[in-house]
């Protein structure tokens, strides 16, 4: 059994995936491209380390497992409920904005807020949105054409499984005060489920807004979850995506974000990941017009035997567009993480500002990271840097903090969380600051009010 | 307070330290001086307990207890205080936090009550300003972007902050301006008591003329070469270290008048 059929062996009866039936009331465009893209996918098989992006994530145990697609009503409703309880208390009361919960891709429960999220603004189920002909007609140009390609198959397969995720629509010079809380639970109550989640987030003309995806576990079973996002930032808006990725040890996790910045916009990303048996977060970014900015922040914590990988891949194709990345990895136990990360400034692309760093610390003498900070320059009055590095904590630091009566274990924790910090400071203060502090302190141990040293005033 | 006996310590085989020996009482303040390499700042962390320095030989005995037993957060809890001569940088750790965590870790390991944020930020606010170190750099990473004078008095700072019985301050003073200089002066002469010894390394009389020695210990090549008395740093500055070798330069120490 190849590994492409054996993640695609269906049990009797099912409909053959290479050749998706149209579901009721889909737009016919819609069912060429599942089909077109489930053929892609057979033809091209599923990456593997010999694919310079896949060098280090290996996929062997996942395409072992029989994952089935997962239909609306989930078998572990319940455990996913309190999960999604779990992940609501974490984000703190909700403060009045808009929040999704989807199961295995499937919307279960919308609390909009009261007032609906901002005059204009649209918050709700793509699914919803794709029986609308005016919407769908928009949402075509999203589901490229195969023949365009895909990065991988696991990109067409979310083209071709897809059924459902968030669909958010801001209006022109509409600021989206409270962030939209978009939370996503695996769960499998036994046999291996594949979520397919696909958001897509369209902001219009000097609008705002900000974008919390909480991916989170339950259930015994393995699910993966491959998800994509795709957000349009128009001319002079401004995004803010914050991705927390807390799934259970047994999940596995594919996901990309794929931004498309318009003219003088801003987008932002922070990645905070910590779950998963394996766990790959792509970040695609197409800089097409002048003056835009993106800052893309990561911070991957895998322990135990996690692998978390990160492909981060910027595109300078205007004059004098900004872009930062600063993703840090801190690896404990046997786990190893991987920064990817691809700068191309392309030719004509003058006054571009590009910089990227990744540094990674290693806690233990089984853990590892692999960096490969790349960055390609075929334009000329650029000014671009990057840097990587890997280490352990410093004996100096440790030694100096133990000298002033720190117990060793209570030192350590100091400079981890300290190590962590720089990523972490960079979040805007707030609910999503708190929650992911909390989570990155259980996971390293550390304790409250370590954190945040700030500027001189 | 503090007994060092016939002490020898190296690293990676190497000896540095060659059968070192000196007493502080307590309530004294001695102070080290020696050229470049001798074997001060070894001394100053053999003393502190850091790695991979190791003691072959010898014995350090602080308050009656044996000092090379403990692990260095145990000396720091037994009221010992090395303020360095490069203090270290430590990224996302804010300086108060570290410092409140430090001063309630050694509270904590003597059975004391561990003082509140609000209580510290008072104690803290007011050494901060006696030892004149901008509040601005409370808020930040420990010593990250801090000049060397800054980093200086953020050691003064700490020593001001945990009041250790005894502290060792290896050339604080080196790379001060006279203004800087009379702070670490001021920080030793504020905690100066018949319960606290302290160990002045330095390698100028300037920072003597303000914190007035009981005894001047010389160390060359891994060994106290003279003792004497407050008057030994200005002969010393005067001459040199040269000053000390007898007339067969390299040979033996002659012994100097005193
Ligand atoms: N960690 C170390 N590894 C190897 N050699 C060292 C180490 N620390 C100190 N030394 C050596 O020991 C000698 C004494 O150094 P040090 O104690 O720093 O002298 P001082 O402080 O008197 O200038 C020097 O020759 C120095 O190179
Ligand atoms: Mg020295």
């Amino acid at each position: 059994m190849s590994p492409l059929t054996a993640l695609l062996a269906r049990g009797p009866g099912a409909p053959p995936l290479w050749r998706p039936a149209p579901r009721p009331g889909e737009a016919s465009w819609l069912t060429d491209r599942r089909r077109e893209a489930t053929r892609w996918a057979e033809g091209h098989g599923f990456p593997t380390t010999k694919h310079e992006d896949w060098r280090y994530t290996r996929l062997d145990d996942l395409l072992e497992i029989p994952f089935e697609p997962a239909g609306p009503a989930s078998s572990a409703a319940e455990v996913a409920d309190e999960v999604a309880a779990e992940v609501a208390a974490g984000l703190g009361p909700h403060a009045g904005g808009p929040r999704l919960v989807f199961v295995n891709g499937h919307l279960v429960a919308e609390r909009p807020e009261a007032a609906g999220p901002a005059p204009g603004a649209q918050v709700g189920s793509l699914a919803r949105a794709l029986e609308q002909t005016a919407w769908s007609e928009r949402l075509q140009s999203l589901w490229a054409p195969a023949r365009a390609g895909y990065d991988h198959a696991f990109r067409a397969l979310n083209d071709a499984l897809a059924a459902d995720g968030a669909f958010i629509v801001v209006p022109a010079g509409c600021a989206v005060e409270r962030p939209i809380e978009l939370v996503f639970v695996s769960a499998s109550g036994g046999p291996p489920v594949l979520a397919s989640p696909r958001s897509v987030v369209l902001a219009g003309p000097e609008s705002q807004v900000r974008v919390v995806e909480v991916y989170a576990g339950a259930g015994e079973g393995p699910v993966l979850t491959n998800a994509f996002t795709q957000v349009v930032v128009g001319p002079g808006a401004s995004v803010s995506h914050y991705k927390v990725q807390a799934e259970g040890t047994s999940s596995f996790h594919l996901s990309s974000l794929e931004v498309r910045p318009a003219e003088a916009s801003r987008f932002s990303s922070w990645l905070v990941a910590l779950g998963g048996r394996v766990a790959r977060h792509e970040v695609g970014v197409r800089l097409g017009a002048p003056g835009a900015a993106v800052s893309l922040d990561g911070l991957f914590l895998p322990a135990g035997s996690q692998h978390h990988d990160n492909p981060v891949r910027v595109d300078h194709m205007a004059a004098n567009c900004t872009s930062h990345q600063l993703y840090k990895g801190i690896m404990a136990d046997q786990a190893s993480g991987v920064f990817n990360g691809h700068v191309v400034v392309h030719e004509g692309s003058l006054g571009t500002d590009a910089h990227q760093v990744n540094k990674n610390l290693l806690l233990s003498e089984h853990a590892q990271a692999y960096t490969r900070p790349r960055l390609e320059i075929f334009a000329d009055d650029v000014a671009c840097t990057h840097g990587a590095a890997v280490g352990h904590l410093d004996d100096d630091a440790l030694f100096y903090l133990r000298s002033r009566g720190i117990p060793e274990a209570r030192a350590r924790a100091l400079l981890v969380g300290g190590f962590a910090e720089e990523v972490l400071a960079r979040l805007p203060a707030g609910p999503l600051e708190a929650y992911a502090r909390a989570l990155v302190r259980a996971r390293l141990g550390a304790e409250e009010g370590s954190g945040r040293p700030s500027e001189a005033p | 307070m503090l007994r060092v006996d016939s002490l020898h310590a190296g690293v990676g085989g190497k000896e540095i330290l060659s059968g070192l020996s000196f007493e502080l009482p307590a309530g004294q303040v001695h102070a080290v001086m020696g050229p470049n390499g001798s074997g001060k700042s070894t001394l100053a962390h053999v003393l502190a307990g850091r790695g991979p320095y190791e003691v072959t030989g010898g014995q350090v005995s602080f308050e009656g207890a044996d000092l090379l037993a403990l692990s260095p957060e145990e000396r720091a809890a037994a009221g010992l205080f090395l303020a360095f001569q490069h203090p270290v940088e430590i990224p996302g750790v804010a300086n108060m936090y570290f410092l409140r965590t430090a001063l309630n870790a050694v509270r904590r390991a003597r059975g004391e009550d561990e003082v509140g944020p609000g209580e510290f930020l008072g104690l803290v606010e007011q050494k901060a300003a006696q030892v004149g170190l901008d509040r601005a750099l409370l808020q930040r990473s420990v010593n990250e972007g801090f000049s060397g004078g800054e980093k200086k008095r953020n050691e003064v700072l700490q020593m001001a902050v945990l009041a250790p019985r005894l502290a060792i301050l290896d050339e604080t003073d080196s790379g001060l301006d006279i203004d800087a200089l009379r702070v670490v002066a001021e920080g030793v002469n504020a905690l100066r008591g018949p319960q606290r010894g302290f160990l002045v390394i330095t390698h100028h009389q300037r920072l003597l003329d303000y914190v007035a020695p009981d005894a001047v210990h010389v160390l060359v090549g891994g060994r106290i070469v003279r003792s004497g008395g407050a008057e030994l740093a200005p002969q010393l500055e005067a001459n040199g270290y040269a000053g000390l070798l007898g007339p067969q330069a390299g040979g033996a120490l002659a012994p100097l008048a005193s």
